[in-house]
């Protein structure tokens, strides 16, 4: 059997990596444990959030499933951080587990080019230090051009709960046992991580009258994806609600905390700092009192529901009497007790910014098994792995988006040179331009990748370039028309809490003014009704001075992009490096100047002597 | 920079010299001239007594001290040899040296090996570089301090301080439902960033002050004809306080001459001459002074004492009312017509050029002015570097642009962006944040290269 491509995993890195490998036209297998576990949701049930929903609509401008997918399983939805600013705004979904792979499902199968076959994978064949094919627990052997890893906590997967520790995937799947070994094999650092899941409870036994109600945006009603119309009913979204712990389940899990498989000392992986166990923050937050927990409902086809913040690896009985110490929890029943599961990943750094490693030619990895966590980081990467091993067997250059172009840039890039300690988690503040980065111009900013690789039609982007000329022609048009200090008009703006005018001043002027928004001026003129147009309008001309400085900033930054670094440099030999930076250069080969100076360990001062170096041996122009 | 350097690096004509050689051969280079101990074989940071022998002759007899890398001022393999101080004797070892692998250091070069080797960062680099470079003593207190990395820690200080409103902002942004985290606002934020401005007006107050002091206080001496211009300098001349040189100080004017004032230095500006002023020139003098009080730090504004004022001192009073400036009443020994009532609000001093009394009284009022005293105190913090002060003025505007954007009530993630840029700022200046500028500075100050 032979494919271009070939898929092994089937989760959210998987489904992008072989739909996107598919739609470029390449025979793309996708390999998975378990058809029913697509696109499965096996924490959360949401998808967005500050930075992970900017993502999102990124793998959207790029021609990505995920906003999609969403958009049609949607039971709750908020936009953000709207008081902060408008770069960080960001739209989280509360997502229905059932539809949510049900619909990728049916996209998958739909898919022309794309192959599903049940199976695990055991090995790889390579030949030269180049990907030749798979060979599967099943005894076959499938030749290809490129495998893309996506493989997320199943490899040497074990599941603790307590002193309790078995191998096994989520819901009991079987987990991948030989690959990973055989990818030490190969000379990949295998590194351990745990991750972990708050339990299920049955909604019917919660007292809702002591939780706080936490519903979804009612005023405005919002899509992931640029070209989708709304799918939910804005009245009729699923609430959440919060609720509390206090110091009685801090008291019962301090008691107890020899028996948590963290703290009992049976767990080796590291976990993430971003998302703590509960056991960690009455630990670490001594002081606290209480903690914030969510119930979220998992889908409207069964009435689990998920209690966010509250993720342990306690035995079932010390699980029991931590829920019901919670004020609204007294008789919930646990229908899937917490648990943690520890996974192998391999180390970032041995990977290119296109997401093929170093080591094996034609070798790509996405999602959890390069060390992230979070279902958003996982489409996201295997996107632009289905990309770049499309675009590595048609003989192109990669896709690679900067630092300032994407969040997707800024966590491939923190991935390769960073590398992790613990599982990566996309924060807002890992991005350096985050006002060039927004929600709202994610479009914008990466459509035009996303029809050169192929990914975007024709007719999506020829909408695309028609919002973009409405947006210029919209600023340009405000600039142009004033409006003069008659009665009628100062009473208007009067009524809007502006200072009355004393002189004509344009529109464009008028929407500087703090207290004015660009709804306001419909009052005064007729302006495009199209909100999404508007807002890019608002954000523009409202923060003009502060686009302006952050894009001065990453033109800097750029410039030191720009200054390129032969891969083939020996840093042994350059004399003065400190030794720290001259051995995280020799492991990362940096291929910039810019992606030089953001290896932890490597000092300005490395940098110059670096610079020197490379101005001595001419290669650095610039 | 693999190749070995060496300097002497003591002022020559003393009772002992020192040569210092430092790279790779340091170590190999010195024992080929040197007898008694196979200095390769030593141990790190040992002293060793012997002769350096040019083939069979005996040059001198020295001390030899060996540091091996990385413990040493350069991080490379550093040797000191201590001969006697004599011209002949000390250039003809470094001669010596020279014939072999061994090259003439460039000025700072020891210093450029060390900050390359990461033994120090930028400011403590540039203090050295200012330490070559001083001109008094005060200056070199200045430069000593730095290099003993105060600055850096008031620096350091500030980015902490900024870090952790930045850290707070970031926070809430990422973690937007978690009512655990205190959420920042603009009305918490602006008394601190507003604490922090203030901290960093000082600190380029004083750096300001502190930069008068190594480079001299930019003094402009201006009053009508004959009032005593030329006396006051002269009296500073007879108090062998001038030195009379024809230092190009900027591109406009003229540094006259520079007087010593107990270590504090005041350049003094030529304006047509002072010292003529029996000229007839002097009339266009005084115009051109008064277009001149922008561009300097100090005005001595001189009247004449056995006179009321005239119309034309009048004018000098009010156009000096905003400057730095001392009104010097030159009295002579006749009694004191000048009212001054006229005057009350400025800074007055009596002089009287024939005798020496006033000069110490003006040195003091100078030294008040400038916060000299303080300057002198080992425990006042200030930036001692031009490119330094204008990196701290930088991040200033930066901080001025967040406050006003707190007032203004913007989002506070757009205040964000500028005091993270006033943290990158600080951080230039101490060489944690990397920039092109650096490296295009010291490409230029260090002359590395192709």
């Amino acid at each position: 059997m032979y494919y271009d491509i070939v898929v092994v995993g089937g989760g959210h890195a998987g489904c992008e990596a072989c739909l996107a490998s598919a739609r470029l036209g390449h025979k793309t297998l996708l390999v998975t444990g378990n058809i029913k576990n697509i696109a499965d949701m096996p924490c959360n049930p949401s998808i967005g959030g500050p930075a992970k929903g900017i993502v999102v609509r990124e793998i959207d401008a790029l021609g990505g499933q995920m906003a999609k997918n969403i958009d049609s399983s949607i039971l709750q939805m908020k936009m953000l951080n709207t008081g902060k600013g408008p770069a960080v705004r960001a739209l989280r979904a509360q997502a229905d587990k059932v539809i949510y792979p049900k619909k990728m499902i049916e996209t998958l199968t739909k898919q022309k080019n794309l192959e599903i076959l049940e199976d695990l994978v055991k090995d790889l064949i390579i030949e030269d230090k180049k990907i030749k094919g798979i060979k599967l627990n099943s005894g076959k052997s499938i030749l290809t051009k490129a495998v893309i890893l996506t493989t997320g906590t199943y490899l040497n997967a074990t599941i603790l709960v307590g002193d309790n520790k078995k191998s096994s995937g989520p819901h009991g799947e079987k987990p991948a046992l030989y690959l990973s070994d055989n990818l030490k094999k190969l000379g990949f650092n295998i590194i351990r991580l745990k991750t972990g899941t708050p339990p299920r409870l049955e909604k019917k036994s919660i007292d809702f009258s002591k939780a706080k109600l936490e519903s979804g945006d009612k005023d405005q009603s919002f899509t992931f994806s640029f070209d989708n119309k709304i799918q939910y009913k804005i009245d009729k979204q699923v609430p959440c609600y919060l609720v509390y712990t206090n110091t009685k389940t801090h008291e019962i899990i301090k008691n107890n905390l020899d028996k948590s498989s963290m703290y009992g000392g049976y767990a080796v992986g590291i976990g993430p700092r971003y998302c703590p166990s509960i056991e960690d923050k009455v630990v670490r937050f001594q002081d606290k009192e209480r903690h914030q927990l969510f119930l979220e409902p998992e889908s409207i086809y069964y009435d689990d529901i998920y209690l966010q913040g509250f993720s342990t690896s306690m035995p079932h009985d010390i699980q029991e009497q931590m829920v019901h110490s919670i004020s609204g929890l007294e008789n919930a029943i646990i229908k899937k007790y917490a648990y943690a599961i520890e996974y192998d990943a391999i180390d970032p750094t041995q990977l290119k910014q296109s997401l093929e490693t170093k080591i094996i030619s034609g070798l790509f990895t996405a999602g959890q098994i390069n060390g992230t966590s979070g279902y958003e980081e996982a489409a996201g990467q295997g996107l632009i792995a289905g990309i770049n091993a499309s675009l590595k067997i048609e003989g192109k250059n990669p896709l690679i988006l900067k630092r300032s172009d994407a969040y997707i840039g800024v966590l491939i890039d923190d991935l390769v040179t960073k590398g992790i300690k613990d599982p990566y988690r996309l924060l807002t503040s890992r991005a350096e331009y985050r006002l060039l980065l927004r929600h709202d111009n994610a479009d914008l900013r990466l459509r035009k990748y996303g029809y050169e690789v192929g990914l975007v039609n024709k007719k999506q982007y020829q909408k695309f370039q028609e919002k973009q000329q409405e947006i210029l022609d919209t600023i340009e048009e405000l600039k142009k028309i004033k409006i003069t200090p008659t009665t009628k008009n100062n009473n208007i703006l009067v009524k809007m809490n502006t200072k009355p005018l004393k002189s004509a001043i344009t529109l464009y002027e008028l929407l500087k003014r703090p207290e004015i928004n660009i709804q306001d001026l419909k009052e005064l003129c007729k302006i495009s009704n199209d909100c999404a147009i508007l807002e890019e309008v608002e954000i523009n001309i409202k923060y003009e001075g502060y686009i302006k400085k952050a894009i001065a900033e990453a033109e800097k930054m750029l410039k030191l992009e720009n200054k390129k670094i032969p891969t083939d440099i020996d840093y042994n030999k350059i004399k003065n490096l400190a030794s720290e930076a001259k051995q995280k250069l020799q492991q990362i080969k940096p291929t910039s100047i810019g992606q030089a100076t953001r290896i932890s360990g490597v000092n300005p001062s490395d940098i110059t002597v670096l610079m020197i170096y490379l101005k001595k041996r001419g290669v650095v122009s610039g | 920079m693999e190749d070995t350097i060496a300097a002497i690096s003591t002022a020559l004509g003393g009772a002992i010299s020192i040569i210092r050689i430092s790279g790779s051969k340091a170590i190999e280079e010195v024992n080929n001239i040197f007898s008694q101990t196979d200095l390769t074989k030593v141990k790190s940071h040992t002293v060793h007594y012997g002769y350096i022998v040019d083939k069979d002759e005996i040059i001198d007899e020295v001390l030899v001290t060996i540091m091996k890398s990385p413990r040493t001022y350069t991080v490379e393999d550093v040797v000191e040899i201590n001969c006697h101080g004599g011209i002949a004797t000390t250039t003809k070892i470094l001669n010596l040296l020279l014939k072999n692998n061994v090259r003439l250091a460039e000025p700072g070069e020891f210093t450029k090996r060390a900050f390359l080797n990461g033994r120090i960062d930028l400011i403590e680099a540039e203090s050295v570089m200012d330490l070559i470079t001083v001109k008094n003593d005060e200056a070199r207190k200045i430069a000593i301090s730095n290099l003993r990395g105060k600055s850096s820690d008031e620096i350091k200080q500030l980015r902490d301080k900024i870090l952790q409103i930045l850290a707070n902002i970031e926070v809430n942004i990422d973690y937007p439902e978690y009512e655990d985290i205190e959420v920042i606002t603009t009305n918490d934020l602006l008394p601190k960033i507003k604490k922090i401005i203030e901290e960093m007006q000082l600190l380029i107050e004083n750096s300001q002050n502190g930069q008068l002091l190594k480079e001299g206080i930019k003094t402009l001496i201006v009053g009508k004809p004959n009032v005593g211009k030329s006396s006051i300098l002269n009296r500073f001349l007879k108090e062998d306080k001038a030195i009379v040189t024809d230092i190009a100080g900027t591109t406009r004017d003229i540094v006259e001459g520079t007087v010593n004032l107990n270590g504090i230095l005041l350049n003094i500006i030529d304006t047509a001459g002072i010292r003529n002023t029996d000229d007839i020139v002097e009339q266009i003098g005084v115009n051109k002074a008064l277009s001149l009080i922008d561009d300097v730090d100090l005005v001595l504004v001189v009247l004449n004492g056995n006179e009321s004022l005239t119309d034309e001192d009048k004018i000098i009073l009010e156009k000096t009312k905003k400057t730095k400036s001392i009104v010097v009443i030159n009295k002579n020994d006749l009694k004191l017509k000048i009212d001054k009532s006229l005057f009350k609000n400025r800074n007055v001093v009596e002089i009287n050029t024939k005798t020496t009394t006033g000069i110490k009284p003006l040195e003091q009022k100078i030294s008040k002015l400038f916060n000299m005293e303080k300057i002198k105190d080992s425990e006042y913090k200030y930036l001692s570097n031009i490119k330094q002060i204008s990196l701290l003025q930088e991040a200033l505007v930066s901080l001025n642009n967040a406050k006003k954007g707190m007032i203004e009530k913007e989002p506070i993630d757009m205040i964000e962006l500028d005091i993270k840029q006033g943290w990158e700022k600080l951080g230039e200046i101490i060489g944690e944040t990397y920039s092109e500028e650096l490296l295009d500075k010291l490409f230029s100050e260090f002359c590395v290269g192709k």
